[in-house]
């Protein structure tokens, strides 16, 4: 009758060791950070005696996962950024003037002068005196159009090419704004995240949020507002000329030179010409495109002023390798093949188009390509969290002291065996957390003390179940085992619906609340575990080894 | 000798005065719509869009030495409020200045709050903002949006798993007491004038959640027993269901109390308004039960004919009617 297969009782009891092995770092939690920033720091920097020390500090052969601590909880600053994509339209579509200029030139003869006109922000608009010849301008302008290349594949070109009576309207293409907001955001994206990155702190959060939308938490920052600094300020991009490349840190790089290390290609190093040839001020664009051979590659072009410099430097220096440097870091040092008069050029290596993509958003990285406008922002100072903190643990502690003796008073022995199974659930509800990296906010320290409360519920249905067959079934045995069988349904049914509702706030939460409905939906799982498991099989070896006559619920 | 909190076999009559409950009930949602639209919430900055800055100094707050300083920079609507918490040591004076989002701002000005932070530096030295939160209105207005979709789904995704699981009536009955419970909630934090942020609409889906899980007990059980007494009419099987799974009721809204009690002393002031609204939806959640949902199924009628083996009773999970 009261039977758990022998396979079943070691799965049990593997779950909950595992659980609670894994939740186990938290109870040393200083230590284990410690331990854990320590080995991500050598393994950026290498080894140093300090270090090791501070690794040794938790053994490594142990589970290191700890839960994280949202931003209410260890302070720090909490942004959401939306991106002005459309920004970047304006800005490509004055820097295509001069292009639209240069072709219809020679036409003037029959097309007549050309003017640029004022125009919206997203429309170029020239004017040509003679529009009975219109067809020819449009044919000539719509020569500059390019197709669009994304990682789907080419679609569709790039401009728009229409006539409105006598003006010349050029805007970009549906699919090129759309290619152009994707790109946008990922280069403001790689933008905010290198900068940041730049600062060192903990795992900083920096997420795309919808379309056009970027979130950015960095714990243990002052403000918030020093957080939009750290963003706003410009990182440098410079094209400078290759002296030489090699593996020596330390080499004696000459006058006027400097070394710098290599992006890609670990301990190589580039001995450049410190003044740059053009910076990254004077670049307008660049994006992934494919070379005559149909390889990979990334087009740039610069303003005017860059589109000169760039011209005379690369007639003066053909055959020779010029070096892209951003942040003081080689990104490549492509050779230069010919003469680039335009300002625009092509950078090709042996790119795959995920590589072309991404140097295209890190060519763009020097500057952010379009205003970020905050929409909301946050700090909490690091005493709040500590205080915090400090407040959800007593408030624990005395829910969780305060129901075990509640339970132990109402139930007896059955008590403390679903005593047990909340102290295991509480340590698998760690366990988990620590495991998938959740983030611990404070509406999810609620979330566990709520769990706290409620998981009792499905060992209390048992055990009034229980308690019920006993009035009429034939024995203990008999009434332990209908008690968990006539319970399942009700138990299963109250935490699937509370199951759904958690799952809801997940979905459509966030921040701190998508804390408390990760807490609140583990805590059910958890629950509905150990009530239906690990109490059943404490009940039962209790049972076995005493086989009362009767029992007291 | 155990801790009992209903003694053992009770017979309560649940239903005799069931009208007068459901009069009750419905004047208090009644009520509760009132206050709403003659008070409105007292919405947080999450929901309105504005400035929150959390100070801490050692010397006392007065609140009109506060106004006054930040007066001068005509800010539009300003609140100045003092927070008083047990767990605060002596020298920890708190208090929370709410500032209106600025007219024609998107987003959000760091202006404005470096301007506040020195204005009330000023005045009071040795103060420190331990938190500074802002929320333009742009996002405020998706935020409030979103909360409402979400209550709804919850709501709805609700009633479509006991309609599955049960009859009808039941997800009728259930769904009617979760509504309940939600507008008496939003109507004592409109009454109470309590901040209203979006870690209340996570309660209320908590309350929600709660409030069901008390409901499908119930509900089970009188599923159980419209198929173990097939003569008894249904109000007489209502209120045998609702007596048996009384002690669990209890025991379990007593130890949820319990530790949401313990939260709601000794959790700090920052997560009060949440628990609050936890442990008032865990009370009328539970009532809302008895007198709302199974009252509701009372009304509607069920089905009798459960054209299943009575075999199975006690495992009907294993044969969902879907």
């Amino acid at each position: 009758m009261l039977q758990i297969d022998l396979w079943k009782r070691l799965l049990i009891w593997t779950t909950v060791a595992v659980g609670l092995i894994l939740a186990m770092p938290n109870t040393f939690y200083p230590r284990v950070e410690q331990h854990n920033d320590a080995v991500a720091a050598m393994e950026l920097q290498g080894e140093t005696p300090e270090l090791l020390e501070q690794a040794a500090g938790w053994p490594s052969f142990l589970p290191s996962g700890l839960v994280n601590l949202g931003l209410d909880l260890r302070g720090g600053a909490h942004l959401l950024a939306e991106v002005q994509v459309d920004d970047v339209y304006a800005a490509r579509l004055e820097a295509l003037w001069p292009e639209v200029r240069d072709i219809l030139r020679p036409e003037r003869a029959t097309i007549g002068t050309i003017r640029l006109q004022p125009s919206a922000a997203d429309e170029l608009r020239v004017r040509i005196s003679q529009p009975e010849n219109m067809a020819r301008a449009l044919e000539l302008v719509r020569r500059l159009a390019q197709p669009v290349v994304s990682l789907t594949g080419a679609l569709s070109n790039d401009l728009e090419v229409s006539a409105d009576g006598s003006d010349i309207v050029v805007r970009l293409s549906e699919a090129e704004q759309i290619a152009t907001d994707e790109r946008t955001m990922l280069q403001s994206l790689e933008i905010i995240r290198r900068r940041i990155d730049e600062v060192g702190t903990r795992e900083p959060t920096i997420q795309r949020q919808g379309s056009e939308r970027i979130l950015i938490q960095v714990p243990g920052i002052g403000s918030a507002a020093e957080l939009k600094e750290i963003i706003g300020t410009t990182a440098q991009l410079t094209f400078q000329p290759v002296i030489g490349r090699g593996t020596d840190q330390n080499a004696s790089p000459g006058v006027g030179n400097e070394i710098l290390p290599s992006l890609d290609e670990g301990g190589i190093f580039y001995t450049l010409e410190q003044a740059p040839v053009v910076t990254g001020e004077e670049l307008v664009d660049a994006q992934p495109a494919f070379d005559q051979n149909g390889r990979p590659a990334v087009n740039f072009r610069f303003n005017p002023t860059g589109a000169r410099k760039f011209g005379d430097y690369t007639a003066a220096n053909i055959g020779n390798p010029f070096a892209i440097v951003l942040d003081d870091e080689v990104i490549s040092a492509p050779t230069i093949q010919s003469h680039i008069p335009g300002g625009s050029g092509i950078i090709t290596g042996n790119f795959s188009v995920e590589e072309s993509t991404q140097l295209a958003v890190l060519l763009r990285a020097g500057a952010l390509p379009a205003g970020l406008e905050f929409l909301e922002e946050r700090t909490i100072g690091p005493e709040l969290g500590q205080d915090s903190i400090e407040a959800g643990r007593i408030a624990t502690i005395i829910a969780f002291v305060a129901v075990l003796v509640f339970m132990g008073l109402s139930y007896g022995l059955f008590g403390i065996f679903a005593n047990v199974a909340l102290i295991v659930n509480i340590g698998l509800i760690f366990g988990l957390l620590s495991l998938i990296g959740a983030t611990l906010t404070l509406p999810g320290i609620a979330g566990i003390v709520l769990t706290v409360g409620m998981a009792v519920d499905a060992n209390v249905l048992i055990f009034e179940r229980i308690r019920e067959e006993l009035k009429t079934a034939k024995g203990p045995a008999r009434a332990i085992e209908l008690g968990y069988e006539k319970a399942l349904s009700a138990i299963l049914d109250a935490n699937i619906t509370t199951f759904i509702t958690a799952v809801i706030l997940f979905v459509m939460g966030s921040g701190p609340v998508r804390g408390f409905a990760i807490t609140l939906g583990l805590g059910i799982l958890t629950s509905v575990f150990t009530a239906i498991f690990v109490t059943r099989l404490l009940i039962i070896m209790w049972f076995e080894r005493r086989r009362p006559k009767t029992i007291e619920v | 000798m155990r801790l009992r909190l209903v003694k053992q076999g009770t017979n309560f009559d649940f239903f005799s005065r069931w009208k007068l409950w459901f009069g009750i009930s419905a004047f208090l949602m009644a009520l509760s719509f009132v206050s709403f639209f003659l008070q409105g919430l007292n919405y947080g900055i999450d929901f309105r869009g504005g400035t929150t800055i959390r100070t801490e100094s050692a010397q006392p707050v007065d609140v009109g030495l506060y106004r006054d300083a930040i007066g001068v920079l005509g800010l539009g609507d300003v609140t100045i409020s003092e927070v008083f918490d047990p767990t605060f040591g002596p020298e920890q004076n708190v208090a929370m200045v709410r500032i209106q989002a600025q007219e024609g701002e998107e987003a959000v000005s760091t202006a404005v709050i470096q301007q506040v932070e020195a204005a009330l530096g000023e005045v009071v030295p040795d103060i420190q903002f331990v938190s500074v939160e802002s929320v333009g209105p742009k996002v405020s207005g998706e935020l409030i949006q979103t909360a409402a979709i979400a209550v709804v789904l919850a709501i709805g995704a609700v009633l479509i798993y006991i309609w599955l699981r049960f009859e009808w009536q039941f997800a009728l009955g259930a769904v009617a007491a979760l509504v309940h419970d939600v507008i008496l909630t939003i109507g004592i934090f409109s009454e109470l004038q309590i901040k209203f942020d979006l870690a209340i609409i996570a309660a209320l889906l908590t309350i929600v959640g709660y409030s069901l899980n008390d409901t499908v007990v119930v509900f089970d059980r009188v599923r159980e027993n419209l198929i173990k007494y097939k003569k008894k009419d249904l109000k007489e099987v209502l209120n045998i269901s609702i007596n048996e799974t009384l002690s669990r009721t209890f025991m379990t809204s007593a130890t949820t109390l319990l530790a949401l009690i313990a939260l709601f002393v000794l959790g700090g002031d920052v997560i009060r308004g949440f628990v609050f609204a936890m442990i008032w939806g865990v009370i009328v959640g539970t009532y809302s039960s008895i007198f709302v949902a199974s009252a509701i199924l009372l009304w509607l009628g069920v089905k009798r004919d459960w054209s299943k083996p009575t075999d199975t009773t006690g495992n009907q999970f294993s044969n969902v009617d879907a």
